[in-house]
């Protein structure tokens, strides 16, 4: 009896243990191509996190710190020399070197369909020093690369098994994280295995690991009461009251990088003429006419930050003088008096056809009411509402934007003249000056200041409306410890435990 | 009746066509370009976008792309996901087990409980037993299923714990667990169906328990439960073999609101997803394989007509 009692106590420790060893994550969506050179979604980020090492990683401070690179120096203002992790190896066997470093970003830069040649295209050409370093060549001073290397860019592939994979690379990835790609099932689960030769093992303490996407937030939260899931990622605001209210259960947040904002149509097509989009008076009073702080206690539960610039408050490029203004209805009104438009002034709004999004517009369309203008809500479906902003066939569309590490991936590309997301097609010559040269330059505070006179120039425009920064909630496993809540949202398996 | 059965099975090609030809049309009258998807936040820069468009296809002719995409489906190649990178067809043999087992669960449950139901409300026409279970398929029809799946998730698995609450276990790798995840979903599918096949077995008994063969078979001193059985019902479940294959149909086409509260990876989420990320080789594919098994189901329809009603045979 006390043999089949003790065999039963290690049956049951043993069950007990295996389960621990499995952590389940839940996704917001579900993750699109699993391949960093093509991969476009923030989801998809995340899965990377366990699947694929970066050359650099952020910390919670959202310094740059080691992770396939040890170290770096810049030879020049056009010279980047990394130093290499030595004694890596992919989970395919393969070691990982300076020739991985230099196949990976030629890759990046050169690959049919490549997400990442945007962010890297300053990147001249890649030099071999020795196996455990090499130069990056530059063809002009970026100070934004090294934060891109935080990111998919710094990802590093196996050069055989990703040339003899070709284009179903993204089915079986292979890389160097923590945990190595075992299936997919599409909307339902990514399985990732614990990767035996990893170089940081000893800090791994799940065997496997599930993605599993959970796009309804009242789901997400159920199974999380329910156990079924250990960790879940961006939980809704209005999910936190229930989930703190659960003693297995707790909420760790952290500042995101990203911004909610509305974007005027500036020059882009006929829509362009609308009264709101050709006076910045206008869009100054529509600004004024907005209470932020209301917004998102209305909307967010009080959690999220108002912001009036492109950085977020967790940044060290932050500008504290560009904190957002309080509502000033007398100003908004006299604004629109200056501007010689009678009232009201009609207003259309593309809004991506959302709950949170549909109710921030509707608070903002009874703000502005009473400084004269009068919100025609257009809530539309996401795909179309991005064509539609392409095309130039919208007034104002209400979109936010998931957030960079360096404030250049939330401006550049938004606001410099004649590229990638400037649906606006905003322009203006000081703006335009002022991001070039905060690419040039390397100094934290150099560049902030760079950047508040940037705010300055572009707040007279006013193309943009920033709201406020979303801030990263994580709902848990009261027993998970480890869990790291860096500003970029990614959940970082190194040092994750399950404790008793 | 061969020939009937001959003409029904030489129908299903041009019938698959017709489908494909729609399913190809109708996906270009949606709003917003897949390029302009797929680009991301390369979205602004025209080359990016045109590089897509030529990768997929989508910088020719409309026939062009059709005959292009069609070709290859008629040689197996159902083509790649647009967004995920996998071919369509290994996804849908991953959906395909996951619907069929809960469609055919939810099934099953609802022809237990709405068949039963309909022919006790009927035999016991404006009696007691009659309005419980008029009022329990007025409940069925009236619960959205959605609000249906969360109140069973919070009762049964957060509050009492006894099944998980999501997720899929396929029935060759744990069949208990396999169960475990998908009674709740299928009971939940199946709730409201059986509320529609209790109404319409009611209705077809009432009108069979009128029939003159069953006042003979009642004379003739047949027992009362022989003649509702073998007598009336036989007869009423013709409208109601109909009815359930349609329904059956749909189950099998995705149940989007369910799968997306319990996490089950079916049709109905695959095709959901693949619209709202302009994924357009998805959604013909699996629009393709659903219609062709709602021709099947129909064909078998057409066969238990037969083995139901014997003067069909020789029609």
């Amino acid at each position: 009896m006390r043999r089949f009692l003790l065999a039963a106590a290690c049956v049951l420790t043993c069950l007990a243990t295996a389960q621990a060893q499995t952590l389940r994550i839940a996704l917001r969506e579900d993750p699109d191509v699993l391949d960093p050179t093509i991969a476009r979604s923030y989801v998809g980020r995340i899965v990377f996190a366990g699947l694929c090492d970066k050359l650099f990683d952020l910390n919670e401070k959202l310094e740059i710190v080691p992770q396939l690179a040890t170290g770096y120096e810049w030879a020049d203002s056009k010279t980047l020399v990394l130093h290499l992790r030595q004694g890596v190896v992919f989970h395919n066997g393969e070691t990982f070197d300076a020739v991985a470093v230099k196949f990976s970003l030629e890759r990046h830069l050169t690959m049919q369909g490549s997400f990442r040649r945007g962010e890297i295209s300053n990147i001249d050409h890649i030099e071999i020093v020795d196996p455990a370093t090499v130069r990056i060549v530059l063809k002009a001073p970026t100070s934004p690369l090294l934060a891109q290397f935080t990111d998919r860019s710094g990802m590093i592939y196996p050069p055989k098994a990703t040339e003899a994979a070709g284009k179903d690379f993204s089915q079986h990835p292979i890389c160097s994280g923590p945990f190595q790609f075992v299936e997919r099932v599409a909307q339902d689960r990514i399985v990732l295995d614990k990767f035996p030769g990893y170089w940081d093992v000893k800090n791994i303490h799940f065997d496997k690991v599930i993605y599993r996407p959970m796009p309804d937030s009242a789901v997400l939260t159920a199974n999380l009461r329910a156990g079924s899931v250990d960790l879940a990622e961006r939980v809704l605001p209005t999910d936190v009251a229930a989930i703190k209210a659960d003693a297995k259960l707790r909420v760790v947040t952290s500042p995101a990088l990203g911004y909610e904002g509305i974007t005027f149509n500036i020059a882009n097509g006929d829509r362009s003429k609308a009264p709101i989009d050709q006076s910045a008076l206008l869009r100054q009073a529509f600004e004024a006419a907005i209470d932020r702080q209301a917004l998102v206690d209305v909307v967010f539960a009080g959690m999220y930050q108002p912001n009036a610039q492109a950085v977020s408050p967790a940044s060290p490029f932050y500008v504290p003088d560009a904190a957002p203004l309080s509502r000033d209805l007398p100003r908004a009104k006299a604004l629109v008096k200056q501007s010689g438009v009678p009232a009201p002034i009609a207003v259309s709004m593309n809004v991506p056809n959302t709950p949170d999004r549909a109710q921030l517009a509707e608070v903002i369309q009874a703000m502005v009411r009473e400084a004269g203008f009068e919100l025609k809500i257009n809530l539309i479906e996401f795909a179309s509402s991005l064509q539609a902003a392409s095309q130039g066939n919208f007034e104002t569309y209400l979109i936010g934007w998931s957030g960079r590490a360096d404030p250049d991936g939330n401006l550049y590309a938004f606001m410099r003249t004649g590229v990638g997301q400037n649906d606006a097609h905003y322009s203006n010559a000081v703006v335009d000056e002022l991001l070039d040269r905060a690419r040039q330059v390397s100094g934290v505070a150099e560049r902030r200041a760079l950047y508040a006179k940037m705010w300055q120039a572009q707040r007279a425009d006013m193309p943009l409306i920033y709201l406020f920064t979303p801030v990263n909630i994580v709902g848990l496993s009261s027993k998970l410890t480890g869990f790291r809540p860096v500003p970029d949202g990614m959940i970082r398996l190194r040092g994750l435990e399950m404790g008793k | 009746m061969k020939s009937h059965l001959g003409s029904r099975i030489a129908q299903i090609i041009p019938t698959l066509l017709l489908v494909s030809i729609l399913v190809f049309c109708l996906q270009q009258l949606m709003p917003g370009d897949p390029a302009v998807v797929l680009a991301g936040e390369e979205r602004g820069d025209p080359q990016v976008l045109a590089q897509i468009r030529a990768e997929l296809w989508l910088d020719r002719s409309l026939p062009v792309q059709y005959f292009h995409w069609i070709g290859n489906v008629l040689q197996g190649n159902l083509g790649l996901s647009w967004h995920i990178r996998q071919p369509v067809a290994q996804l849908i043999m991953q959906k395909l087990p996951v619907t069929l087992q809960l469609g055919g669960m939810a099934f099953v449950i609802a022809v237990l409980i709405g068949v039963p139901a309909g022919v006790i409300a009927a035999v016991h026409r404006n009696g007691f037993w009659d309005y419980v279970a008029n009022g329990i398929g007025l409940a069925g029809l009236s619960t959205p299923n959605f609000w249906l799946g969360i109140m069973l998730i919070l009762l049964v698995s957060v509050n009492l714990g006894w099944l998980p609450p999501s997720g899929y276990v396929p029935l060759t790798e744990d069949w208990r667990q396999s169960l475990a995840t998908t009674i709740m979903p299928a009971f939940v599918l199946g709730n409201a169906i059986a509320a529609i096949l209790m109404r319409h077995t009611r209705s077809a008994m009432l009108t069979a328990l009128d029939q003159d063969y069953v006042r003979t078979a009642r004379a003739k001193g047949l027992k009362e439960s022989r003649v509702i059985i073998w007598h009336a019902l036989r007869n009423a479940l013709m409208p109601v073999v109909t009815l359930g294959a349609l329904e059956l149909g749909t189950l099998l086409s995705g149940a989007v609101l369910t799968e997306q509260v319990f996490s089950i990876p079916g049709f109905g989420k695959m095709i959901v997803d693949a619209v709202f990320n302009r994924d357009y080789p998805v959604v013909q594919g699996v629009v393709l394989v659903t219609a062709f098994l709602y021709v099947l189901l129909n064909l078998a329809a057409d066969i238990l007509y037969v083995v139901i009603n014997p003067r069909l045979r020789s029609s």
